[in-house]
């Protein structure tokens, strides 16, 4: 198979990889790159665990040909701290305790900052909608709607100064 | 709390309690927990399994040429490699072998593993392995495989009978015989699937200093042993080195799996590492699942709700080998004894072979089947008594202190304080109110049940902890306990700095490595909480009696005036002596030729002797007691159920780590959603159909209902700090009292897992058929 050159954004750093036209962009991510925060899950596009955010949309990694993400932006959990500091979701699902295992809490938080960044105080309802392509088999979910609920809350007056991240 | 005086061997608790977050919160949210697939190792190979197409077949010939000659290839393992070495439960049961060898017995098994430079490579090798086969009569059916003539799955037993436990206590034709009442029903539970997101993935290394294998499991020491046993090495030389573990639920991440095996051979025959990841259709098509069970329960009732006997019989799918096997059937039938009074049961359990994939260990452990129809009979007889679904509960409950006729002994026990909360609810008292005219009916139903704590099996059991004290007053804590994502190295943490008079953040975890970690059996029976957390307090205390030495000597006074709080030392009483935490452990450390300062503790709980052949004594150190209420609408045109209230009630002692305990019991609860509604492997002809996550349905977020969870503290004698089972309860009381409120709401008792849309729909017909066929006999 003849590799392909391709440009990405990673996380606000540019990155070059040369690869097979057939390599997802899961598997670019987490063993090209080494971005093992993107997790692999179902690979059916069932569960979010690789959830990542390319161009601005939330996607599941295994679903998309790296080849298709040439010359887009993708931000994985890994881009999501300011330098020391959580982002404001991060520090929500700790502070709530909204995860156990952690194999679904990295696509759960960027599904969440999809979810936040169109809907700022989302209801309990539009919470769970935003989450049913998220597979969780630990929590019953209610700890990380609540701490979805706790990142809207603590995001508020940043959605309102509009200078989320 | 925190302003009583500690005192030296005093628990009184400073950090037990309180809602503190998970230790391994900020590396699950950024991205940095490394789980097994994570690693990658120099010059690593990927390994790749073939997979047998046929569900019961001779392997005439393999001939793996083709594959060798394949560019970056570099080796391909078949059975004959482990040269007839087989594992399982017990010596007599050891049955399976890593890779299939003179025959296959369940569709999708190993056959063969290829290592290759990529993984690409390594499954296009795959294909090229021409395997011969000679296609047998399979047997998917229980019952079917029981009888004289069934095509046999294993030759060393008889009528595929792979275990058969059985339990006769009291006289319950006498118990019978004083019923006014006696029914028999036949139930059914799932074939269910444990369902934890990260697949099982390792990367095993093999040079002269022994095996290293980082591998995703909940009990490390198991394939520790297994791997030592394979490849006939001693135990020192077998490193497992457990990363972070994305869930378990028991069953395959506490056993070895087929890819175990081969990366190590194949890593001991490249002399390369080698790397597996299962994807998810294996995962759905071969890793341990739910035994899928008949229960039999036949119960005897006097008219005032008091049952006189129970008599259980139990055959279950065991699939094609051993595995964990015998003790599901233990469990089936000494828990049946909890948590109602019963002077009289007998109970048979037959486990069997059959060509489905393996069945195992899952999350309450053969409790939740027979539990499920003993609660669901119990109730139907009451219906028919006109006894109240709480009453005729509250009049069987057992009450602590109490001894069941087979020997368990229960010192605490919250189930008739659940029962009360529960039915105090306005969800039960204002049911009938709130049961809304079609087409989506409200129904609600209740349930009581019991689960074991700190498991108790043959062989090992004991938990041991290693405390070291750094110089800077930090702490190294060894466990050889495992966190599948429970929670359980938070809770262990904060008993060492709870012993200790220090902060969470003070005390390190380190997770299993074999080479350095004290033996322990990994978790699962709700076992760690209770034996490795009293072995973490034990550590703890024997570090803090070689400071307080220390501490004594400087201010001479005894060393059990030494108290330990808030990352100070001081004498009682006498507040002007005191010092930084840090600086007595600098000068223990320190002073004269230097000290090192460590601490070593084991569990002592359930020491007991146990007779798991009579099904006599206790399977637990104690027993959680589970009071639940379940809220439904039933769509009586669409059979669809939707949960909308769960509340619980659960006597766990007492929660150390309360948010931990309501996740838990959250998660356990949505299991047993998921076992109750839709969860269920289709099977034709040993063929998993729904092996995928698109077909195999499981709980999400919007099939959640709200939860409202109470705490019934009762502070057990036998646990750290009153602690009881957290993990598992609720998986047992979410299905019965789901069934139970799907009964109020269309007045039909289901006895088969999962109640699906399809058989509402069609019980309804059938019920609507009935009535009509009686009102037209009546006019």
């Amino acid at each position: 198979m003849e590799k392909i050159t391709c440009n990405f954004t990673v996380n606000g750093k540019a990155e070059e990889v040369s690869l097979n036209p057939n390599r997802t962009l899961l598997h670019m991510l987490r063993e090209d790159l080494l971005f093992h925060g993107v997790r692999e899950g179902c690979s059916h596009g069932e569960c979010g665990s690789c959830n990542v955010i390319l161009d601005g949309k939330l996607v599941n990694a295994c679903l998309i040909l790296a080849v298709e993400a040439d010359g887009m932006e993708i931000l994985t959990v890994e881009g999501m701290a300011e330098g020391e500091d959580l982002h404001p979701i991060q520090q929500a699902f700790v502070d709530e305790s909204g995860m156990q295992c952690g194999a679904c809490t990295t696509g759960m938080i960027l599904s969440t900052k999809n979810l936040l960044d169109a809907n700022p105080d989302p209801s309990r309802e539009e919470i769970k909608d935003a989450l049913a392509g998220n597979f969780c088999r630990c929590t019953g979910y209610a700890k990380i709607f609540e701490s979805v609920e706790a990142a809207a809350e603590t995001m508020k007056g940043r959605y309102e100064k509009g200078s989320v991240a | 709390m925190s302003d009583q005086p500690a005192k030296i061997g005093d628990n009184w608790p400073n950090l037990i309690g309180k809602r503190l977050p998970r230790v391994d919160a900020v590396e699950k949210v950024n991205g940095d927990a490394k789980y097994a697939g994570d690693f990658n190792m120099a010059g690593q190979l990927w390994m790749k399994i073939l997979r047998s197409p046929y569900p019961h077949a001779k392997i005439i010939s393999i001939d793996a040429s083709k594959a060798l000659a394949l560019p970056g290839v570099k080796e391909v393992v078949t059975g004959k490699d482990f040269n007839g070495w087989s594992w399982g439960w017990g010596p007599t049961t050891r049955d399976e072998t890593p890779l299939a060898d003179e025959k296959v017995r369940y569709f999708a098994e190993a056959v063969a593993a290829v290592a290759a430079e990529d993984e690409e490579t390594a499954e296009e090798a795959c294909a090229l392995i021409d395997v011969v086969y000679e296609e047998l009569p399979g047997i998917f059916d229980a019952e079917e495989a029981m009888k004289d003539g069934a095509p046999q799955v294993h030759d060393y037993v008889d009528n595929n009978i792979s275990w058969d436990f059985h339990m006769d206590y009291g006289d319950v034709e006498e118990g019978f015989a004083e019923a006014d009442l006696v029914r028999e029903d036949r139930f059914e539970t799932g074939r269910t699937l444990t369902g934890f997101l990260e697949p099982p993935a390792a990367v095993a290394q093999y040079d002269t200093s022994g095996i290293t294998i980082h591998a995703a499991k909940q009990s490390p020491y198991f394939i520790y042993r297994q791997l030592a046993s394979c490849f006939k090495l001693p135990l020192s030389k077998v490193r497992v080195i457990q990363p972070y573990v994305g869930g378990g639920f028991g069953g395959t991440k506490n056993d070895s799996t087929a890819g175990d095996f081969c990366a190590v051979m194949l890593a001991k025959k490249t002399k390369r590492p080698v790397k597996f990841v299962y994807n998810m259709e294996e995962v759905l098509t071969t890793c341990r699942r739910r035994h899928n069970m008949i229960v039999d329960c036949k119960m005897g009732m006097k008219k005032d709700g008091t049952i006189t006997a129970v008599q259980t019989k139990v055959i279950a799918d065991g699939g094609a080998f051993t595995a964990i096997g015998p003790l599901t059937m233990y469990l089936t039938g000494i828990m049946t004894t909890l948590p109602y009074k019963l002077k009289h049961y007998k109970h048979d359990a037959y486990r069997i072979f059959t060509n489905h994939p393996v069945s195992a260990a899952m999350r309450g452990h053969g409790v939740t089947h027979t539990r499920f129809a003993a609660e669901i009979q119990m109730e139907k007889m009451a219906d028919e008594l006109g006894i109240d679904p709480v009453e005729v509960r509250m009049i069987n409950a057992i009450e602590a202190p109490h001894e069941t006729i087979n020997g368990i002994t229960v010192d605490t026990c919250g189930l008739k304080e659940g029962l009360e909360i529960v039915s105090s609810s306005s969800a039960w008292k204002d049911k009938d109110q709130n049961k809304k005219d079609g087409p989506v009916v409200r129904g609600v139903g209740i349930s009581g049940t019991s689960h074991l704590g700190g498991a108790r099996q043959r062989g090992h059991q004991s938990c041991a902890a290693i405390v070291r004290l750094c110089e800077d007053g930090t702490v190294n804590y060894l466990t050889g306990a495992s966190d599948a994502g429970q929670g359980s190295d938070t809770v262990l943490v904060q008993l060492v700095a709870e012993e200790l008079g220090l902060t969470m953040e003070d005390v390190s975890i380190q997770r299993v490595d074999t080479a350095v970690t004290p033996v322990d059996n990994g978790s699962y029976g709700s076992r760690v909480t209770i034996l490795a957390g009293q072995a973490a307090q034990k550590a703890a205390q024997e570090v803090k009696r070689q400071l307080a030495e220390a501490a004594a000597k400087i201010w001479q006074v005894e060393a059990d005036k030494i108290l330990f709080n808030d990352r100070t030392v001081f004498v009682d009483g006498d507040p002007d002596k005191s010092m930084p935490f840090k600086k007595l452990t600098q000068i223990a450390c320190y002073s004269e030729t230097g000290a090192v300062i460590m601490g070593k503790g084991y569990s002592e709980y359930g020491l007991e002797k146990m007779d798991f052949e009579k099904g006599y004594g206790n399977p637990g150190v104690n027993y959680s007691f589970t009071s639940q209420l379940s809220a439904v609408d039933v769509d009586i045109e669409t059979g669809m159920v939707s949960a909308k209230d769960f509340l619980i009630a659960h006597d766990c002692g007492r929660p150390l780590h309360p948010v931990n305990v309501e996740a838990q019991t959250q998660g356990a609860a949505s299991q047993g959603l998921g076992q109750a509604l839709y969860e269920h492997f289709q099977m034709r002809n040993g063929h998993t159909m729904n092996s995928t996550m698109v077909n195999y349905m499981m709980p999400l977020s919007t099939e959640h209902p709200d939860f409202e969870l109470h705490d019934i503290i009762t502070d057990d004698p036998h646990g750290p700090f009153g602690a009881k089972e957290a993990s598992e309860g609720s998986i047992i009381s979410t299905p019965p009292s789901i069934v139970s409120a799907i009964h109020d709401a269309t007045g039909i008792w289901f006895t088969k897992l999962p109640v699906t849309p399809e058989k509402i729909v069609l019980a309804l017909k059938e019920k609507k058929e009935r009535e009509a066929a009686l009102q037209k006999e009546n006019e």
